[in-house]
Protein backbone atom coordinates (compact mmCIF):
# COMPACT_ATOMS: atom_id res chain seq x y z
CA UNK A 1 0.00 0.00 0.00
CA UNK A 2 2.98 2.29 0.57
CA UNK A 3 3.71 2.86 -3.29
CA UNK A 4 0.22 4.17 -3.60
CA UNK A 5 -0.20 7.91 -4.11
CA UNK A 6 -2.74 10.16 -1.74
CA UNK A 7 -4.39 13.10 -4.34
CA UNK A 8 -5.07 16.69 -2.02
CA UNK A 9 -6.84 18.85 -3.41
CA UNK A 10 -6.57 21.92 -1.18
CA UNK A 11 -5.44 25.41 -1.89
CA UNK A 12 -4.57 26.42 1.69
CA UNK A 13 -0.96 26.28 2.35
CA UNK A 14 -1.21 25.50 5.67
CA UNK A 15 -4.05 23.00 5.47
CA UNK A 16 -1.28 21.15 3.24
CA UNK A 17 0.89 21.42 5.69
CA UNK A 18 -0.90 20.34 8.66
CA UNK A 19 -2.72 17.36 6.59
CA UNK A 20 1.47 15.96 5.55
CA UNK A 21 2.88 16.74 8.89
CA UNK A 22 -0.41 14.48 10.60
CA UNK A 23 0.39 11.21 7.87
CA UNK A 24 3.96 11.73 8.54
CA UNK A 25 3.49 11.90 12.10
CA UNK A 26 1.53 8.64 11.89
CA UNK A 27 4.00 6.85 9.71
CA UNK A 28 1.94 7.23 6.49
CA UNK A 29 4.63 7.71 4.42
CA UNK A 30 2.52 7.77 0.96
CA UNK A 31 3.35 10.63 -1.80
CA UNK A 32 1.10 13.09 -1.64
CA UNK A 33 0.27 14.91 -4.79
CA UNK A 34 -0.97 18.41 -3.85
CA UNK A 35 -3.56 20.36 -6.24
CA UNK A 36 -3.92 23.66 -5.33
CA UNK A 37 -6.92 24.18 -7.28
CA UNK A 38 -9.92 21.70 -9.17
CA UNK A 39 -8.65 21.95 -12.57
CA UNK A 40 -5.18 20.33 -11.36
CA UNK A 41 -6.17 17.30 -9.53
CA UNK A 42 -8.60 16.74 -12.49
CA UNK A 43 -5.26 17.40 -14.67
CA UNK A 44 -3.64 14.93 -12.32
CA UNK A 45 -6.59 12.19 -12.89
CA UNK A 46 -6.55 12.53 -16.49
CA UNK A 47 -3.17 12.74 -17.24
CA UNK A 48 -3.66 16.44 -18.71
CA UNK A 49 -2.40 20.08 -18.72
CA UNK A 50 1.24 19.55 -16.26
CA UNK A 51 0.46 16.30 -15.83
CA UNK A 52 0.74 15.37 -19.51
CA UNK A 53 1.16 11.85 -20.29
CA UNK A 54 0.84 10.19 -17.16
CA UNK A 55 0.05 6.82 -16.80
CA UNK A 56 -3.61 7.46 -15.72
CA UNK A 57 -4.09 3.84 -15.19
CA UNK A 58 -2.44 4.53 -12.07
CA UNK A 59 -4.95 5.91 -9.87
CA UNK A 60 -3.95 7.60 -6.39
CA UNK A 61 -5.71 5.26 -3.47
CA UNK A 62 -7.80 8.07 -2.02
CA UNK A 63 -8.59 11.62 -3.41
CA UNK A 64 -9.09 14.02 -0.61
CA UNK A 65 -10.85 16.76 -1.37
CA UNK A 66 -11.50 20.07 -0.34
CA UNK A 67 -15.13 22.20 -1.67
CA UNK A 68 -13.88 25.73 -1.97
CA UNK A 69 -11.53 25.36 -4.68
CA UNK A 70 -10.32 27.87 -7.12
CA UNK A 71 -11.30 27.55 -10.86
CA UNK A 72 -13.31 24.09 -10.75
CA UNK A 73 -14.50 23.36 -7.31
CA UNK A 74 -14.92 20.59 -5.24
CA UNK A 75 -18.50 18.97 -5.89
CA UNK A 76 -17.72 19.79 -9.68
CA UNK A 77 -14.58 18.21 -9.40
CA UNK A 78 -16.54 15.15 -7.62
CA UNK A 79 -18.93 14.99 -10.56
CA UNK A 80 -16.40 14.49 -13.20
CA UNK A 81 -14.47 12.32 -11.30
CA UNK A 82 -18.03 9.97 -11.24
CA UNK A 83 -18.46 10.34 -14.75
CA UNK A 84 -14.79 9.30 -15.77
CA UNK A 85 -14.73 5.50 -16.78
CA UNK A 86 -11.04 5.73 -15.05
CA UNK A 87 -11.64 7.12 -11.76
CA UNK A 88 -15.46 6.42 -11.18
CA UNK A 89 -15.17 4.21 -8.28
CA UNK A 90 -12.10 6.01 -6.57
CA UNK A 91 -12.51 6.66 -2.76
CA UNK A 92 -13.18 9.97 -2.58
CA UNK A 93 -13.32 11.97 1.20
CA UNK A 94 -14.39 15.45 1.22
CA UNK A 95 -12.36 17.34 3.63
CA UNK A 96 -13.72 20.91 4.38
CA UNK A 97 -14.23 23.32 6.81
CA UNK A 98 -18.10 23.99 5.36
CA UNK A 99 -20.76 22.44 7.75
CA UNK A 100 -23.19 23.47 5.71
CA UNK A 101 -25.98 20.61 5.85
CA UNK A 102 -26.47 20.89 2.10
CA UNK A 103 -23.09 20.76 1.26
CA UNK A 104 -22.89 17.52 3.25
CA UNK A 105 -25.70 16.27 1.30
CA UNK A 106 -24.67 17.07 -1.81
CA UNK A 107 -21.08 15.88 -1.26
CA UNK A 108 -22.78 12.47 -0.72
CA UNK A 109 -25.31 12.37 -3.66
CA UNK A 110 -22.97 13.07 -6.00
CA UNK A 111 -20.91 9.94 -4.69
CA UNK A 112 -18.50 11.36 -1.76
CA UNK A 113 -17.73 8.38 0.05
CA UNK A 114 -17.15 10.16 3.50
CA UNK A 115 -17.36 13.71 4.56
CA UNK A 116 -14.84 14.99 7.19
CA UNK A 117 -15.14 18.64 8.49
CA UNK A 118 -11.83 20.02 9.22
CA UNK A 119 -11.71 20.61 12.90
CA UNK A 120 -10.70 23.98 14.15
CA UNK A 121 -8.36 22.59 16.92
CA UNK A 122 -5.00 21.53 15.70
CA UNK A 123 -4.68 18.30 17.98
CA UNK A 124 -8.26 17.38 16.69
CA UNK A 125 -7.20 18.03 13.24
CA UNK A 126 -4.53 15.58 13.42
CA UNK A 127 -6.76 13.02 15.05
CA UNK A 128 -9.18 13.18 12.24
CA UNK A 129 -5.90 12.96 9.78
CA UNK A 130 -5.03 9.85 10.90
CA UNK A 131 -8.34 8.34 11.59
CA UNK A 132 -9.02 9.25 7.70
CA UNK A 133 -5.32 8.11 6.56
CA UNK A 134 -5.23 5.08 8.35
CA UNK A 135 -9.26 4.30 7.67
CA UNK A 136 -8.60 4.46 3.37
CA UNK A 137 -5.60 3.51 3.69
CA UNK A 138 -5.15 0.32 5.44
CA UNK A 139 -8.14 -1.13 7.09
CA UNK A 140 -10.62 -0.14 3.53
CA UNK A 141 -10.57 -2.71 0.48
CA UNK A 142 -10.34 -0.78 -2.66
CA UNK A 143 -11.84 -0.96 -5.76
CA UNK A 144 -9.99 -2.79 -8.02
CA UNK A 145 -7.56 -1.09 -10.14
CA UNK A 146 -8.41 -1.18 -13.86
CA UNK A 147 -5.61 -2.85 -15.73
CA UNK A 148 -4.36 -1.13 -19.46
CA UNK A 149 -5.60 -4.76 -21.45
CA UNK A 150 -9.29 -4.15 -19.81
CA UNK A 151 -9.11 -0.88 -21.81
CA UNK B 1 -41.84 7.97 19.75
CA UNK B 2 -40.73 4.40 18.81
CA UNK B 3 -37.09 3.01 19.95
CA UNK B 4 -36.53 1.63 16.67
CA UNK B 5 -36.82 5.70 15.32
CA UNK B 6 -34.11 7.12 17.08
CA UNK B 7 -31.09 4.28 15.54
CA UNK B 8 -27.67 4.88 14.45
CA UNK B 9 -25.95 1.92 13.25
CA UNK B 10 -28.33 -0.55 10.99
CA UNK B 11 -26.39 -3.56 11.16
CA UNK B 12 -27.43 -6.06 8.44
CA UNK B 13 -26.12 -9.49 9.08
CA UNK B 14 -27.20 -13.07 9.17
CA UNK B 15 -24.12 -14.84 11.40
CA UNK B 16 -25.69 -13.75 15.11
CA UNK B 17 -22.02 -14.63 16.35
CA UNK B 18 -20.88 -11.84 13.84
CA UNK B 19 -23.80 -9.59 15.04
CA UNK B 20 -22.54 -10.05 18.47
CA UNK B 21 -19.05 -9.61 17.75
CA UNK B 22 -19.57 -6.61 15.86
CA UNK B 23 -21.33 -4.84 18.69
CA UNK B 24 -18.78 -6.03 21.44
CA UNK B 25 -15.98 -4.41 18.77
CA UNK B 26 -18.20 -1.17 18.69
CA UNK B 27 -18.51 -1.31 22.59
CA UNK B 28 -15.11 -1.61 23.10
CA UNK B 29 -14.53 1.68 21.86
CA UNK B 30 -17.07 3.66 23.36
CA UNK B 31 -19.53 3.63 20.60
CA UNK B 32 -22.60 3.16 22.23
CA UNK B 33 -25.08 4.26 19.67
CA UNK B 34 -27.97 3.17 19.33
CA UNK B 35 -27.88 0.07 17.01
CA UNK B 36 -29.91 -2.37 15.80
CA UNK B 37 -30.30 -5.47 13.72
CA UNK B 38 -31.69 -6.96 10.68
CA UNK B 39 -31.13 -10.66 9.74
CA UNK B 40 -31.83 -10.35 5.91
CA UNK B 41 -31.78 -8.00 3.05
CA UNK B 42 -35.58 -7.63 3.06
CA UNK B 43 -35.86 -6.54 6.48
CA UNK B 44 -32.92 -4.13 5.94
CA UNK B 45 -35.20 -2.31 3.31
CA UNK B 46 -38.74 -2.99 5.16
CA UNK B 47 -37.00 -1.17 8.05
CA UNK B 48 -34.89 1.85 6.01
CA UNK B 49 -38.61 2.24 4.20
CA UNK B 50 -40.62 1.76 6.64
CA UNK B 51 -42.87 -1.03 5.58
CA UNK B 52 -44.31 -4.29 6.78
CA UNK B 53 -43.41 -5.24 10.33
CA UNK B 54 -41.25 -1.56 10.66
CA UNK B 55 -44.38 0.10 8.94
CA UNK B 56 -44.65 2.26 12.14
CA UNK B 57 -41.30 3.80 11.92
CA UNK B 58 -40.72 7.22 11.20
CA UNK B 59 -39.24 7.35 8.01
CA UNK B 60 -37.21 11.05 8.12
CA UNK B 61 -35.13 9.21 11.14
CA UNK B 62 -32.72 7.79 9.17
CA UNK B 63 -29.12 5.77 10.65
CA UNK B 64 -25.98 7.23 10.20
CA UNK B 65 -24.09 4.13 9.20
CA UNK B 66 -25.33 0.80 7.48
CA UNK B 67 -22.97 -1.69 8.02
CA UNK B 68 -23.90 -4.65 5.42
CA UNK B 69 -22.98 -8.22 4.89
CA UNK B 70 -23.52 -9.38 1.16
CA UNK B 71 -24.70 -13.03 1.68
CA UNK B 72 -27.42 -12.51 3.21
CA UNK B 73 -31.28 -14.85 3.36
CA UNK B 74 -33.75 -13.73 0.71
CA UNK B 75 -32.23 -10.59 -0.75
CA UNK B 76 -28.72 -10.37 -0.91
CA UNK B 77 -26.50 -7.31 0.49
CA UNK B 78 -25.82 -5.88 -3.29
CA UNK B 79 -29.21 -5.80 -3.91
CA UNK B 80 -30.18 -4.34 -0.64
CA UNK B 81 -27.14 -1.52 -1.70
CA UNK B 82 -28.87 -1.25 -5.22
CA UNK B 83 -31.87 0.06 -3.65
CA UNK B 84 -30.57 1.98 -1.71
CA UNK B 85 -28.59 3.96 -3.63
CA UNK B 86 -30.75 4.21 -6.33
CA UNK B 87 -33.48 6.35 -4.23
CA UNK B 88 -32.31 9.57 -3.88
CA UNK B 89 -34.49 9.57 -0.40
CA UNK B 90 -32.00 6.90 0.98
CA UNK B 91 -28.69 7.89 -1.24
CA UNK B 92 -26.90 9.85 1.15
CA UNK B 93 -26.85 7.26 4.20
CA UNK B 94 -23.07 5.85 4.49
CA UNK B 95 -22.82 2.06 3.73
CA UNK B 96 -20.08 0.45 5.01
CA UNK B 97 -20.06 -3.31 3.35
CA UNK B 98 -18.51 -5.85 5.51
CA UNK B 99 -18.41 -8.96 4.30
CA UNK B 100 -15.75 -12.57 4.26
CA UNK B 101 -15.77 -12.25 0.42
CA UNK B 102 -12.51 -10.83 -1.06
CA UNK B 103 -13.72 -11.93 -4.77
CA UNK B 104 -12.93 -8.77 -7.10
CA UNK B 105 -16.42 -8.68 -8.78
CA UNK B 106 -18.39 -8.03 -5.02
CA UNK B 107 -15.51 -5.24 -4.49
CA UNK B 108 -16.19 -4.38 -7.61
CA UNK B 109 -20.05 -4.36 -8.09
CA UNK B 110 -20.08 -2.69 -4.11
CA UNK B 111 -18.39 0.30 -5.33
CA UNK B 112 -20.11 0.34 -8.54
CA UNK B 113 -23.85 0.27 -7.16
CA UNK B 114 -22.68 3.10 -4.83
CA UNK B 115 -21.20 1.62 -1.21
CA UNK B 116 -19.18 4.05 0.60
CA UNK B 117 -16.73 1.54 2.11
CA UNK B 118 -15.76 -2.13 1.73
CA UNK B 119 -14.16 -3.84 4.43
CA UNK B 120 -13.47 -7.11 4.43
CA UNK B 121 -14.12 -9.34 7.85
CA UNK B 122 -10.56 -10.23 9.52
CA UNK B 123 -10.65 -14.17 10.20
CA UNK B 124 -9.51 -14.04 13.74
CA UNK B 125 -11.65 -12.75 16.83
CA UNK B 126 -9.25 -10.58 17.99
CA UNK B 127 -8.44 -8.74 14.35
CA UNK B 128 -12.52 -8.61 14.04
CA UNK B 129 -12.93 -6.81 16.79
CA UNK B 130 -9.90 -4.31 16.44
CA UNK B 131 -11.84 -3.39 12.51
CA UNK B 132 -15.23 -2.88 13.81
CA UNK B 133 -14.22 -0.38 16.55
CA UNK B 134 -11.78 1.30 13.51
CA UNK B 135 -15.33 1.04 11.41
CA UNK B 136 -16.92 2.74 14.02
CA UNK B 137 -14.86 4.89 15.38
CA UNK B 138 -14.17 6.41 11.67
CA UNK B 139 -17.62 6.47 10.72
CA UNK B 140 -19.79 7.78 13.74
CA UNK B 141 -16.95 10.06 15.28
CA UNK B 142 -14.94 11.63 12.16
CA UNK B 143 -16.84 11.31 9.50
CA UNK B 144 -20.16 13.71 9.04
CA UNK B 145 -23.07 12.08 8.39
CA UNK B 146 -25.56 13.46 6.25
CA UNK B 147 -28.77 13.67 8.86
CA UNK B 148 -27.76 15.28 12.34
Amino acid sequence: MKDKVILLAEDNPDDVELTIRAFRKNHISNEVIVAKDGAEALAYLHGTGMYAGRDITVIPVVVLLDLKLPKIDGLEVLKVIRQNEFTKLLPVVILTSSAEQQDVINGYNLGANSYIRKPVDFEQFTEAIKSLGLYWLVWNEPPPTKRKSEG
Amino acid sequence: MNRLDVIDILLVEDNPQDAELTIRGLRRRNINNPLHVVEDGAEALDFIFCRGAHGGRDFSKLPKLILLDLKLPKMDGLEVLKALKLDERTRAIPVAVVSSSQETPDIQTAYALGANSYVVKPAGFDAFLEAVGNLGFYWLLVNQPPVK
